[in-house]
């Protein structure tokens, strides 16, 4: 056995050549990610748990993006004369218990947390990334600095975090949701790009880079950042999703949006008191949650499959 | 220990103590993974006589690392199975014997030496239990007998300050020591055959040769054979008594280390003779064997070496693969030009 | 070992105090940027100023330096730190009752809900993992694999009001119908929420639910572990010195896998009090977790912001034990 996976695994370092290296090897490490990144599509697309996902991730960014596709109806127009109504074709969701149109506010309930989890994501791939960046490129006190940083902020649990700032805040909207899952999950990132930029800091080809005198900031973002990518795409898709979850969590325990707000987490905990007699003011906004959560993570899972060559 | 010999052999339903310690005939590995079909031993054949050192030669990926694993019954399955063929020891097919048999073989008469004792070891467990593990499980001795055998096999390989050592990780050891340790887990029980799979690749220069002397001495103490897997030409000239060359799965010459160093008969194993610098042809270009070995999943038809041998021809391009010819009383070369291989010198 | 406890533990000191730092400068910086959150723990009442200077007082809140938006408020600081480790002085409610006297009340409760929720995935998650991890590809494996990314991507809230209704009220309205079964399983162990008559049984199914997430990543951490050390080179060496299977994998194999996840079990008993915020609420447990929630949901900040310090405190030693834990267990770490 390990006759035949040292044969497979000879592939790896390019080889530097005596009279270009930093050329030979640039494009040595070039080519491998390019085709790193076709194969990974490739097999992405021929992957059915990633094409659903997928799907199902643009149908809910569609309604967080543009409700009017999907509904007509005014989520606040309500009528407590139809409070609770059943589904029917019309109203494919039904009543809530003010009377509003209950597929209405589905619909709209998406956009909060579709847009909280995307700009946290972008937040902390952008500030986590940089700082993980830094610390595995430079090491040395830099990196003693943002680690020790990084362990305070784990050692904080980040739903008690969350739920003493919004508490003390009492300013409960997107904007401070976004803003403390953004200050408590970076160094998740930070670490993980930490990790892969101290692995591949001591790659052959960027060695031979550093040899011939690249300087830092083109070593960092030709040769290293490249690395980190992949693992970062894996993590912030995952991430996604479970700030879509955090975000109904947050709401549900009270500390979230506020109604009138539209929030599939709000619908939730609204209405989970009348499940005995109607379940589906309960079912429709767990499905949807669950739905989206669970599609970010089986993205994220066949994406790691598809990038970590490991799993071919 | 002559008597703990006795014991062992009586255990052992069929076993005839007058046969060979090991024989391998016609062994067929394959490997079944999702690229296909890899096909990793096909037919490979040799005997074993006690004290003696045979040497398997080859690249990496030829499947001796393989084989070896298919004689210690270890192989992991799946993906890899056995397809064909017999391994015996003293006369009984060990591939025909019931797990719980095949287990009392295991280190008990024949024993492995891995290449990487870094990662062969357990690192969570002192080196001491890793040794005493055996006497208690395979002997019922009691663990404090155990480790007293334990202290006394550290003293065998030579690690001084053994009573000491007893107690330490493996981690905490050197390269060298390392070795040495896995050499007394592979002697503990008194083995007649010993495999040693790349036993000092991973050493430094002076290590290797401490190791290989120790190896030899202890094997000469013990009358034991000795399968010494390597792709080390140097290695194999200082210690082995014959020599199988495979390449792609196959035993392609097989001869007496002397024999085979003055005319090799097949052009793999020359190549290979040829690609070893040496002092006297300072200055001389080092010739190298051109091309890659096939992989194992698509071995050409014919002779899998034709595609990088400087002798073939559209013979050697069409099955079947060259059968072994008789090359001398004692030697056989599968390549159809074996004559003009060796007279070519 | 020595050594390494001694770094740790000097390690420890630093991670307190940054960890108390980042809570106070959080709190800080939201009550420079929202006021004096006193006033709001009485609502739409004007509360008589003496009680709200009283208050207000015994809090640190009256410091100029809330006034000033992103000061770091060191003083205030250095006050709250002296309170915490030299008077265990976690602050007041509204009533002015201590916080630490409140969080004695509802201790016990979320003690047992851990403790149920920490047993139930180690045992099932262990055992699931290590079935799958060793039959790779069969059924038992895909099992495994499909359910735990279910029960991943279910917020846990979710998961609780589900079990809750469906569980607790449809089928205990079932089972609460039927003579035979005993009152502890049909009122006490399937209730919809906590019955002080069955302290007990009624919280089995709470602290499932809490331990269900955490379930799932230990079943995978446990699948993947066993996965990559069972074909690790001293896995086969175990197998060359002809030990039995039963011992290759109960010896060799699982004392390496396990490692990875009893860390992971460990960090988790301070996940698991964060957990019990969420579980607490829905099942109405009263433990510290519904403690917070409910001052969270009537702006009791003073509450909030006592417990939660209390709780990472409890959660940072936890992680501190486990280090050591994981010293104990890998003899690598030990000698570094």
């Amino acid at each position: 056995m390990s006759d035949l996976t040292s044969a497979g695994t000879a592939v790896g370092g390019a080889p530097v050549g005596g009279d270009g290296p930093s050329t030979e090897a640039t494009t040595g490490g070039e080519g491998r990610s390019a085709s790193l990144w076709a194969d990974a599509r490739r097999q992405l697309l021929r992957d059915p748990i990633f094409v659903i996902a997928f799907i199902y991730v643009l149908v809910v960014g569609s309604m967080a993006a543009f409700p009017k596709l999907w509904t007509s109806q005014d989520p606040r127009s309500c009528n407590t004369d139809r409070s609770r109504i059943s589904p029917s074709g019309e109203h494919p969701f039904g009543f809530d218990i003010l009377g509003c149109d209950y597929y209405a506010h589905a619909i709209y309930g998406a956009r909060p947390s579709m847009v909280i989890a995307v700009m946290a994501t972008s937040g902390i791939v952008l500030f986590g990334g940089t700082l993980g960046l830094l610390a595995g490129y430079y090491g040395g006190w830099v990196d003693t600095i943002i680690s020790r940083v990084m362990d305070i902020f784990f050692s904080l649990p980040f739903l008690l975090g969350a739920i003493v700032f919004l508490t003390v805040i009492k300013r409960q909207n997107i904007w401070t949701i976004t803003g403390v899952l953004f200050l408590l999950a970076w160094p998740t990132i930070a670490r993980i790009i930490r990790g892969s930029v101290i692995s591949s800091k001591d790659l052959d080809y960027v060695q031979a880079a550093k040899a011939v005198g690249a300087r830092n900031s083109r070593l960092m973002f030709r040769h290293i950042l490249p690395n980190a990518i992949a693992p970062m795409l894996v993590y912030a898709t995952i991430v996604l999703g479970s700030f879509v979850a955090a975000e109904a969590t947050l709401t549900f325990l009270g500390v979230g949006l506020q109604p009138p707000a539209q929030s599939w987490g709000i619908m939730i905990s609204t209405h989970q008191v009348y499940f005995l007699e109607d379940p589906w003011l309960l079912l429709f906004p767990c499905g949807l949650l669950v739905g989206t959560v669970l599609s970010f993570i089986l993205m994220g899972d066949a994406l790691r499959d598809a990038l970590d060559p490991k799993f071919r | 220990m002559s008597t703990d010999v006795n014991v062992k052999l009586e255990a052992l339903a069929g076993v005839d103590p007058n046969a060979l310690p090991l024989q391998v005939k016609d062994l067929h590995v394959e490997f079944r993974t999702r690229n296909g079909i890899a096909h990793a031993v096909n037919g490979v054949s040799f005997d074993l006589r006690a004290g003696e050192t045979r040497a398997i030669l080859g690249e990496s990926g030829c499947g001796k690392s393989v084989t070896a694993q298919a004689i210690m019954g270890i192989l992991d399955s799946p993906p890899g199975f056995i397809t064909g063929g017999e391994i015996l020891y003293r006369g009984v097919d060990l591939l025909k014997l019931p797990e719980s048999e095949r287990r009392k073989v295991r280190a008990n008469r024949i024993a492995m030496i891995f290449q990487d004792a870094l990662s062969a070891l357990n690192p969570v467990f002192t080196v001491g239990f890793q040794l005493a593990e055996l006497f208690r499980k395979h002997r019922g001795m009691s663990r404090k007998d155990a480790k007293v055998r334990a202290v006394e096999l550290l003293d065998l390989v030579k690690i001084p300050a053994a009573s000491q050592r007893v107690n330490d990780y493996p981690h905490q050891f050197s390269g060298g020591m390392r070795q040495r340790v896995m050499i007394a887990m592979a002697l503990a029980l008194d083995p007649e055959v010993l495999i040693a799979d790349e036993p000092t690749t991973a050493l430094d220069v002076t290590v290797q040769a401490q190791i290989m002397a120790l190896l030899a001495e202890l094997q000469r103490e013990r009358n034991m054979g000795l399968v010494l897997i390597t792709h080390d030409m140097g290695v194999v000239a200082d210690v082995a008594d014959r020599i199988s060359v495979m390449y792609a799965g196959r035993v392609i010459e097989e001869a007496g280390v002397n024999d085979i160093y003055a005319t090799p008969a097949h052009p793999y194993t020359k190549g290979l003779l040829e690609s070893i610098p040496r002092l006297d042809l300072k200055g001389h270009e080092l010739s190298a064997i051109k091309g890659l070995p096939p992989a194992l999943t698509n071995i050409p038809p014919g002779c899998a070496f034709n595609p990088r041998c400087r002798y073939a021809q559209d013979v050697c391009r069409k099955d079947p693969a060259p059968p072994l010819y008789q090359v001398s009383p004692n030697r056989t070369a599968a390549c159809h030009f074996w004559k003009e291989v060796k007279g070519d010198e | 070992m020595g050594r390494y406890v001694i770094r740790r533990l000097l390690q420890f000191i630093p991670t307190v105090l940054g960890t108390m730092f980042l809570l106070h400068y959080m709190t800080a910086l939201a009550i420079q940027f929202s006021g004096n959150p006193v006033r709001a723990l009485f609502g739409d009442r004007t509360p008589p100023p003496a009680l709200l200077q009283a208050i207000t007082e015994r809090l640190g809140y009256g410091d100029p330096c809330l006034d000033q938006r992103g000061n770091p408020c060191f003083g205030l600081f250095a006050d709250r730190l002296q309170n915490i480790f030299f008077h265990f002085d976690f602050g007041i409610n509204l009533r002015q009752r201590e916080v630490t006297d409140l969080v004695a009340d509802a201790i016990p409760f979320t003690l047992k809900l851990l403790v149920i929720a920490i047993l139930f995935e180690a045992v099932v998650g262990i055992a699931a993992g290590v079935l799958a991890g060793l039959r790779g590809g069969s059924f038992a494996d895909y099992l495994v694999k499909i359910s735990t990314v279910f029960v991943i991507s279910v917020p846990i809230f979710v998961l609780g009001v589900v079990v809750r209704e469906f569980v607790g009220v449809k089928f205990g309205n079932v089972l609460r119908g039927q003579d035979w079964i005993p009152d502890v399983i049909s009122s006490g162990m399937f209730s919809p929420v906590f019955k002080p008559d069955y302290p007990m049984a009624s919280l089995i199914i709470p602290g499932m639910v809490l331990g269900a997430t955490s379930l799932a990543v230990t079943a995978r951490l446990t699948r993947t572990s066993i996965m990559e050390n069972i074909r690790a080179d001293y896995v086969r060496t175990a197998r060359a010195k002809g030990l039995t299977n039963k011992r290759v994998i109960g010896v060799h194999t699982l004392r390496n896998s396990l490692i990875p996840v009893i860390t992971f079990l460990g960090v988790d008993i301070g996940a698991a009090m964060a957990g019990a915020v969420v579980t607490e609420t829905i099942f109405n447990v009263p433990g510290i977790g519904r403690l917070v929630t409910m001052s969270a949901r009537t702006g009791e900040s003073s509450v909030v912001v006592g417990v939660v310090t209390m709780l990472v405190l409890v959660v940072l030693v936890a992680n501190l034990l486990v280090d050591l834990l994981y010293a104990v267990l890998d003899p690598r770490i030990r000698y570094e």
